[in-house]
């Protein structure tokens, strides 16, 4: 790969900033900037003390000294605190990923104090559903799917490690050894299924296994992929420009790519040839996972049937039938597997690759780590175990940055440092480099605890304030740099999904296991693949689980996902964008899936008991799915349009049985009308729809 | 970033939030929103813009009609005649056209393979064709044949990757993206960027035309031709058009109280996107029914009413194009000969041969034709060497395998010089001997004709201004009219 880099005027100019530009026009100015290894970046992170207030008590925690230090600083001020129902909403949207049911948050609207708000937030950290909204981010980072891409883009099953990645946010596991078991965790000693599953993490990049396939070129680009991605998300780091020439901006030289390379350049080929054509297949190491004690059990039932069976003197027919039966039954249960790094005994000579080209080798280079950032530990082993554990040493000064940065980024809309994905000199510098040091030394001393941050963020005042946005606002801060307001983001589209199910009241919360089949239109498939598998849709309580379950397919990702922003997880994305396009109303409008969800939710409504009249309803349906009451304006205009579809619905009895009948694997609630259901499916339908249903405000 | 495409985007939605201090409901939402955005960038958005909008210089065209032929036609059957190949037909090839060459399939040293078809000359321009493209040798003055594209890559999904994206990975915008984000679209009602598919896309499947690290609104929509044409198009069984706008109507009040709280300008996007869905369900089938076609026009092209074929996908892509879509994108799959070439050929060539010729015959009509672009391509072309039963073919069923050194692409229309062949392929069509075109010069001359220099059309992403053709790429002069 070459690389383009079109900033002009490369010289060792230092970032310039200009505080008056900044406030006029919302953007940072960069000149031609080159990192040199006083980037502050490159320095480990110290404590800074929290800037003194004048208001000390305005400030919940660490985090509000740095924001309204700053604002003040700006002549600008914080937002009011928003108001509880939308708060529980936002913090239940951020830590879970759907909205609060009613009962939910009743301790809280009661007494929406601090107090019960961060025990409201303890509930939420403590839900297992924390890891299931959590792990979407990851996996986007981690590039999993279900599939292999390419031309084939035939299926695989590394699900096992997505759950590990929802088990290790659930339980708490410090982001040191969640990074380490990721990279390493095959080598470490006596390393459990756990720690090997842990490796699916670079077992994700795609495989080529198209006829023709050169097996050495496909296993390079795997490394280079594992080598970049790490640099990413580890890092903050575009180590990929190093790949063909040193990096022209950060302190990264051609040979530190490769010496990293050679950390990752240890596994074998991952595609193998078919019989003696040239059909290749998708092969590596995997393991098996532990059969459920069910399965086993009847395994070993099945073993001492048939041992019995085949111990009697004569074998008639139809004993030798039984055995066959038996056997069958019993050789179909079988381990799931899931994808695992492993190292092979003799590690490769790795050579530079002249132009980042695999079949032009030049020097031998040894295992290393970049020379501008902290030394490798000479007691470090020098294989990926020994990288892990350097990438994790607390003088590192990337990795916590880095990564609190891209959880600020995901609750405060946008990061303190705004490329998130780099913190080199074409990165853009943070705005509060105090919070970032903060909140980095915090992370590293709380022993990587991840909760906790996250705890800091969510209790903080910054956090709380209202996300209304006034005219002095768009005029100040358009892009909200300084946080004088909470951010409204569109959701993701596994959270738009996950909401709606839960105000339909059809969210099943199973978890684990392998992919799930949610409805969607026909077809969808057919681009690729060789042996096509079938999309079959599940009828059963599967298309309501949650949306981080859904079969990833590289070629082909689950259609309403990719209305939304959902990349196809081919490389490793940081930030997915968020647009707003038509598609996206079509998609809530019409998808089965979410014509369902309304239809379950109008259900839900008119099934509600105690609800006397139309108004209670749209009260009942406004705090589900928006969690507060509606506005008397809102109320007269959706009774009006209940009157207006009850109305032409008499006149169509015809349309109700087929709206109602096309929603093909639900249940009509008992004691509900067929003419009630879809006279409020208008309403489901609408509420649905809103962009404030579709928005973390 | 540039700042004046900044103060472009923010302002209309400043404008707008001034105007809804003193009341939602006088103002004209689509008006004061960008009406040459499909979809309105996030609020907050850092870096670069969501969309240029604009060319960098006067363009030669609009728009692009881009066909792609999926898994590689061979140059030797249609575009490129080698009578020194026929004559050697039979021979091993030359110990350089194998040894030491990566080749898909081919295993053994191969024997070569001449053409078993004629050519014959077409237009005043005397443009040699395959005696099986009849049609495209009536409009043979209006082609440019490039005899020498080179690409990289010789497998198809890193092929047809590098071909879109200029990147043989994933992770890269294809040409149709960077176009729409370029330019825009012309049609407030339409995407910029429409994708239509005959059999599948074998290869890098949806990632061609996904929109890579550029903003999703530059992914190009598939318009299908079973089902909805555009996904989730129809409205579930039961909801008339009344109670559809009924919908529309209640959850824009709705949208516009909230906006009218929170002031967020998303809220105003959002709104004006519920209305332009709701004109995509009259635009989108009306536009997709070729029924309003005349029989005349339907037989040019050899469509039928109902079909899935390349003739109702190129009467398609001139509808679209008439409405103003930027970017049509037709992939049509069974072009990967790897045996009984000399019977699959013919057969594809029909449905390949009758529809473009009508395609370009009736934009000339209509007088689109100089401002649409028109390219016919794949992602490599077919070796001189025969595939046979040791190289993986069948025994009688002879093929060639895969090959990125040389091979035939086709532009014509807005900006192209017709009636010329450019370069020349050695004699036996194997690689270049006169002006090669590396792909990242077809798509520097690509994104040229459209007033767009490639080195300056840059998004940037993890620090670095990415390019459609990365540090390469020079506009091939020699087609320009």
């Amino acid at each position: 790969m070459a690389s383009s880099h079109s900033i002009n005027g490369v010289g060792p100019i230092r970032v310039i900033r200009f505080a008056t530009l900044l406030l006029v026009g919302g953007f940072l100015c960069h000149w031609g900037v080159v990192a040199g290894n006083d980037h502050w970046a490159y320095q480990r992170p110290s404590r800074p003390e929290l800037p003194r207030l004048a208001k000390p008590e305005q400030a919940a925690n660490a985090v509000d000294h740095f924001i309204l230090d700053r604002l003040a600083k700006l002549g600008m001020a914080p937002s009011p605190l928003v108001k509880p129902g939308q708060q529980a909403r936002r913090v239940f949207l951020d830590l879970v990923g759907r909205p609060p049911q009613p009962g939910e948050i009743d301790d809280f609207l009661a007494n929406p104090n601090r107090r019960e708000y961060a025990r409201m937030v303890d509930r939420l950290l403590a839900n297992p559903q924390y890891g299931e909204k959590w792990a979407r981010r990851w996996l986007d980072l981690a590039r999993y799917a279900d599939s292999n891409g390419f031309q084939a883009d035939q299926l695989r099953d590394s699900w096992a490690y997505r759950d590990w990645v929802i088990d290790a946010f659930n339980s708490g596991m410090p982001f040191k050894q969640f990074a380490i078991e990721q990279l390493a965790g095959d080598l470490l000693p006596g390393a459990t299924t756990s720690q090997k599953i842990a490796t699916g993490f670079h077992r994700t990049p795609t495989c080529n296994v198209e006829a023709g396939v050169h097996p050495e070129s496909n296993r390079v680009n795997q490394v280079i992929d594992r080598v970049n991605t790490t640099g990413t998300v580890f890092l903050g780091a575009t180590l990929e420009c190093a790949q063909c020439h040193d990096h022209k901006y950060d302190p990264f030289s051609m040979r530190d790519y490769y010496r990293i390379f050679a950390f990752f350049n240890n596994t074998p080929l991952e595609v193998k040839q078919q019989g003696n054509g040239v059909t290749w297949d998708f092969y590596g190491p995997t393991i098996n996972l532990p059969m459920p004690p069910g399965q086993e059990a009847r395994r070993a039932e099945l073993e001492e049937k048939i041992s019995e069976l085949k111990a009697a003197k004569r074998l008639s027919e139809t004993l030798k039938r039984e055995i066959s039966k038996l056997s069958k039954e019993k050789n179909a249960i079988k381990p799931a597997s899931t994808l695992v790094m492993k190292e092979m005994s003799e590690p490769r000579d790795t050579k530079i690759m002249l132009r980042g080209n695999y079949l032009a080798h030049g020097d031998s280079v040894a295992v290393g780590t970049p020379t501008v950032l902290h030394a490798y530990d000479k007691k470090l082993p020098p294989n990926r175990l020994g990288f892990a554990k350097w990438l994790v040493a607390p003088e590192n000064p990337l990795m916590s940055r880095v990564t609190v940065n891209r959880w600020w980024a995901a609750f405060m809309g946008r990061g303190i440092v705004a490329t998130q994905e780099d913190f080199g000199a074409q990165g853009e510098a943070p705005t509060h480099q105090g919070l970032l040091d903060w909140l980095a030394v915090e992370f590293v001393e709380s022993g990587w605890s991840m909760k906790h941050i996250h705890r800091l963020i969510v209790t903080s005042r910054t956090y709380r304030q209202s996300s209304r946005v006034s005219r002095k606002h768009l005029e100040q801060d358009p892009a909200n740099r300084y946080f004088a307001r909470s951010p409204r983001v569109r959701m993701s589209a596994e959270m738009v999904r996950d909401s709606a199910l839960a105000a339909s009241g059809l969210l099943a919360h199973r978890m684990h296991g392998p992919p799930i089949y949610p409805p969607q239109p026909n077809g969808i498939w057919r681009h690729v693949g060789r042996n096509a598998p079938k999309f079959l849709a599940a009828k059963d309580e599967n298309r309501f689980r949650r949306g981080v379950y859904v079969v990833w397919r590289r070629g082909a990702p689950y259609a309403s996902f990719v209305n939304f922003d959902a990349p196809d997880r081919g490389a490793c994305v940081v930030a997915r964008p968020r647009t707003n396009t038509p598609l996206q109303a079509l998609t809530l409008l019409n998808d089965e899936a979410y014509v369902e969800m309304a239809m379950a939710f109008a259900g839900r409504i008119l099934a509600k008991p105690g609800l006397a009249n139309d108004e209670q309803r749209i009260d009942f349906a406004f705090r589900v799915a928006l969690t507060r009451p509606p506005r008397p304006v809102e109320v007269a205009y959706l009774n009006q349009l209940l009157g207006k579809r009850e109305a032409a619905l008499a006149a169509e009895p015809k349309a109700v049985r087929q709206l109602i009948s096309g929603v093909k694997n639900w249940r009509m609630p008992a004691g509900v009308e067929a003419g009630d259901l879809a006279k409020w499916f208008t309403v489901a339908n609408v509420l649905l729809n809103l962009d404030e249903a579709i928005t973390k405000g | 970033m540039n700042p004046l495409h900044h103060h472009y985007l923010t302002e209309s939605r400043r404008e707008f939030i001034k105007h809804t201090g003193t009341g939602i409901g006088a103002v004209g939402l689509a008006s004061v929103l960008n009406d040459r955005l499909f979809a309105a960038p996030a609020a907050g958005g850092q870096g670069d813009p969501l969309v240029l909008g604009q060319p960098h210089f006067a363009p030669r065209a609009k728009n692009v009609i881009y066909i792609h032929l999926v898994g590689g036609p061979s140059h030797l059957e249609l575009f490129d005649y080698k009578p020194e190949l026929v004559k050697r037909s039979g021979e091993k090839c030359p110990d350089d056209m194998f040894k030491g060459k990566q080749l898909a399939f081919i295993r053994e040293h191969p024997k070569l393979l001449g053409t078993r078809f004629n050519f014959h000359r077409n237009g005043q321009g005397g443009l040699e064709l395959s005696e099986h493209l009849p049609h495209l040798g009536s409009v043979a003055d209006e082609l440019a044949i490039v005899k020498t594209v080179k690409t990289e890559q010789f497998n198809h999904a890193p092929a047809q990757l590098f071909l879109h994206t200029g990147f043989e990975r994933f992770g890269r915008p294809g040409i149709g993206s960077w176009v729409s984000y370029g330019l825009g679209t012309a049609n407030r009602d339409l995407p910029g960027y429409v994708v239509m598919i005959t059999g599948s896309v074998a290869g890098a499947g949806n990632s061609l035309w996904g929109s890579g690290f550029l903003p999703t609104l530059h992914q190009g929509v598939e318009f299908r031709s079973q089902g909805d044409p555009v996904l989730f198009l129809s409205n579930p069984k039961g909801i008339t058009s009344q109670g559809r706008r009924d919908i529309v109507d209640g959850i824009n009040f709705l949208n516009k109280t909230a906006l009218a709280d929170v002031g967020d300008p998303e809220i105003a996007t959002r709104i004006a996107q519920y209305e332009l869905a709701y004109r995509m369900q009259s635009s989108v089938p009306g536009l997709m029914d070729i029924k309003r076609e005349t029989s005349a026009t339907l037989e040019a092209y050899g469509a039928k009413l109902g079909a899935t074929s390349l003739a109702n996908n190129c009467l398609l892509a001139r509808r679209l194009v008439e409405k103003g879509v930027r970017f049509v994108q037709l992939f049509d799959q069974g072009w990967d000969h790897h045996s009984g070439i000399f019977a699959s050929i013919p057969k594809k060539a029909r449905e390949l041969d009758r529809p473009v010729a009508a395609l370009i015959g009736d934009l000339r009509e209509r007088g689109l034709l100089d401002e649409t672009l028109i390219v016919i391509g794949a992602e490599f072309g077919r070796t001189p060497m025969l595939q046979g039963k040791s190289n993986g073919g069948t025994a009688n069923n002879v093929g060639r395998d895969h090959h990125k050194e040389a091979y035939s692409m086709i532009l014509a229309g807005g900006g192209v010089k017709g009636g010329i062949s450019h370069g020349r392929t050695d004699e036996l069509g194997y690689k270049p001997v006169e002006n090669p075109v590396h792909i990242h010069d077809l798509n520097a001359t690509i994104l040229h004709l459209l007033g767009l220099n490639h080195e300056q059309l840059t998004y940037k992403v993890q620090g670095r201004h990415f390019r459609l053709t990365d540090v390469h790429g020079e506009v091939v002069k020699g087609i320009l009219a």
